[in-house]
């Protein structure tokens, strides 16, 4: 069993109580919400008479459903429209602060949490939604829920829980030029498999981590989920406070002070006990593209998919359904395959750095004739951003098109879905089968710049020959 | 669809039905139920559009629409199952369905909550158990009768040692699986847990 760990203490920081059962009882510290997994949280409280027992430490937005080509009220669809008017009736109702379109800090709930610096180190974060491992990116531990538990945090703000065992996985050196984040989370996710995680949280740790900005390590601990892993966090240092600093909801005066004198303190001890750890040389990742219909299923850009022999045993009945549903053959090459969408947005990298790479790489080209292409802000606040540096200019000059924050295509709640067969190069985390909106489409997962490059191609490329 | 839904409610301590094999590892909730179903407000409907996609592909051959399982309740999976988002609708769903517990090689830890949080006991079993079933249940229909007390299933040939983590299973022999009364009676401690904890003085949420 874990010991001394930054999960450790801060679960043990909010341990309420052993239930009788066994599990414990763990206080929420920020409750996020959205507008898909919260209405029947909130009927169900109305059933059982019961209140919002701490309506300030529940904050809400609308991302999963929000249309990103036009925005007005009430929206075209109209059971969109009755679920972000049951969201802002509720929160209405419960005093809960909820950030509206055209409130300027609307957004994806993972993106805007963060930018507002409502996410901190050390606290309990929980919302109705697998990526809220994001969050943990800060040295807090986060963890998706569903919605009964949602409206067991709203009832009570403590869920009923089992402690997690804690695996670290020690990243060294440094990624080369031209790999990313995304490609790294890939990597580990390969070579661990999609349920390595069941049962742990994962502790990112070690140079190459260290190295990364909040925004990429935003990236790694969102993928935590596809991994397995509830919860993924990296332990809080000077990046981590200089980003909070100053933002909205940021401690601010002499709280600022006693908040980083805390945070501070925050952090594996250097001899704390993990459950497991796992190394790897971070130098060795290359770009990485998903070939298949799980997370797990990627290989580098210059691989061939792997051959069915190649695979362990239990791997093969998802190779073997993934080779049919791709329509790839066992040792095809992943690069030069043809692409018709390319999306660049999500949860896992819509944040304006997400955005500046991919516009590095595009500037001063043209996106293929055969490919729509479009970009989604992951909030106003970085549309904003990105309208004040020109990116949206080099954007549509490319040939993309620009639209509104939300979560768009990577789960296609909107209009934004893939038709018939279509392959997507995609900046978002899921490649499960129908997961962006047609019951044959196929994604393959990659970076922004990645996804920028398979754009100007209409082919899966290499971004590294785009930047020199 | 079957016969009218009811909600699990208080001690559960026995399942007994009819086994469903859906054979596969890393089955996602976005399968067990894609994203356009859940712009709801509410759960009622979900049932009919459990596994609508593989459902559609397989043109009347998922194991949901045949015939002989329309009555099933237990559902037999492989690995990993439920991975992916956390939409409580997945499990909701099944239920709907008539799913009234689930036996795998391995769940994914959300949706394995989301299922005790709703009253869906969820039990593992090693591989080769989990194959012996599939294989028994390709020939003859299996009728389990799961006893919570002793973690055991049996049926006429058959006796599984069924796993099921012992927090979970105390839950459901007390009722307590629907949790919020229980965390509500330590409301003392949480008022006392947010009063004690260094970030609620220091954050600004209030400004």
């Amino acid at each position: 069993m874990s010991q001394d760990t930054l999960f450790d203490k801060v679960w043990d920081l909010h341990k309420v109580s052993s239930l009788p059962g066994g599990s414990d009882q763990i206080f929420i510290g920020l409750h996020l919400i959205h507008e898909v997994t919260s209405p029947q949280a909130f009927g169900a409280l109305k059933d059982k008479k019961l209140k919002v027992k701490f309506p300030d430490r529940t904050v809400a937005t609308v991302d999963h459903i929000v249309p990103t080509d036009n925005q007005s009220r009430p929206f075209k669809d109209n059971l969109a429209e009755q679920m972000i008017e049951t969201l802002e009736k509720n929160c209405l109702e419960h005093k809960i602060r909820f950030f509206n379109i055209g409130s300027g800090n609307q957004g994806i709930v993972h993106v805007v949490a963060p930018e507002l610096g409502l996410t901190q180190p050390g606290m309990t974060i929980a919302c109705g939604d697998s990526h809220t491992s994001t969050h943990g990116a800060f040295g807090s531990i986060a963890f998706g829920i569903g919605t009964s538990q949602v409206r067991d945090v709203l009832a009570t703000q403590t869920l009923a829980m089992n402690k997690l065992k804690v695996r670290q996985i020690w990243c060294d050196n440094t990624l080369s030029k031209g790999v990313y984040a995304k490609d790294l989370v890939l990597h580990i996710i390969n070579k661990l498999g999609v349920k390595a995680g069941v049962g742990f949280a994962y502790e990112f740790a070690g140079p190459a981590i260290h190295e990364l900005s909040m925004e990429e390590r935003m990236t790694i601990c969102n993928m935590s989920i596809e991994g397995g892993a509830r919860c993924g966090y990296i332990n809080p240092d000077e990046k981590t406070f200089s980003y909070i600093k100053n933002k909205l909801y940021a401690p601010k005066n002499e709280h600022w002070d006693r908040a980083l004198r805390w945070w501070e303190s925050l952090k594996s001890d250097e001899n704390s006990i993990y459950d497991d750890v796992i190394k790897l040389d971070a130098s060795k990742v290359e770009p990485t593209v998903t070939w298949g219909i799980t997370p797990g299923q990627s290989i580098s850009i210059n691989q061939q998919i792997p051959l069915l022999d190649e695979l362990s045993p239990n791997d093969k009945l998802v190779a073997e359904e993934a080779y049919e549903y791709m329509s790839f053959k066992p040792g095809q090459l992943i690069k030069d395959t043809p692409v018709d969408v390319c999306f660049i947005g999500s949860c896992t990298n819509g944040r304006i750095s997400d955005l500046r790479v991919a516009a590095k790489v595009l500037k001063g080209k043209k996106v293929s004739k055969n490919v729509k292409a479009f970009a989604v802000p992951g909030s106003e606040k970085v549309a904003t951003k990105a309208k004040q540096e020109g990116l949206d200019q080099i954007f549509k000059d490319s040939g993309f098109q620009w639209r509104e924050p939300g979560c768009s295509m990577c789960l296609a709640m909107n209009s934004d879905k893939l038709i018939g067969n279509q392959v997507s190069a995609s900046s978002s985390n899921r490649n499960f089968k129908g997961r962006q909106g047609s019951p044959s489409g196929r994604t393959l997962l990659m970076s922004p710049a990645m996804v920028a490059a398979a754009a100007i191609n209409g082919k899966v490329s290499d971004v590294r020959e785009f930047i020199n | 669809m079957k016969s009218e839904f009811t909600q699990p409610i208080g001690k559960i301590s026995n399942v007994n039905g009819q086994c469903i094999p859906l054979i596969g590892n890393d089955i996602d909730t976005d399968r067990i139920i894609p994203a356009r179903f859940l712009k709801c407000v509410n759960f009622d409907s979900l049932g009919e559009s459990v596994f609508e996609d593989d459902r559609k592909t397989l043109k009347g051959k998922h194991p949901f629409d045949l015939e002989e399982n329309k009555n099933a309740s237990i559902l037999i999976v492989n690995s990993n199952f439920g991975c992916g988002s956390s939409r409580e609708h997945a499990p909701q769903a099944l239920m709907r369905w008539g799913i009234k517990a689930i036996i795998g090689e391995s769940f994914a830890d959300i949706f394995y909550s989301n299922c005790i949080a709703i009253g869906i006991p969820c039990f593992t079993l090693p591989k080769k158990s989990i194959e012996e079933i599939q294989n028994y249940c390709d020939n003859q229909f299996l009728f389990l009768e799961i006893d919570l007390k002793k973690s055991l299933a049996k049926s006429k040939d058959l006796n599984l040692n069924l796993e099921i983590r012992e927090s979970s299973r105390k839950m459901f022999l007390t009722g307590e699986w629907d949790a919020t009364s229980t965390l509500l009676d330590n409301e003392n401690l949480i008022e006392n847990k947010f009063n004690h904890l260094p970030y609620i003085k220091f954050n600004s949420y209030y400004s």
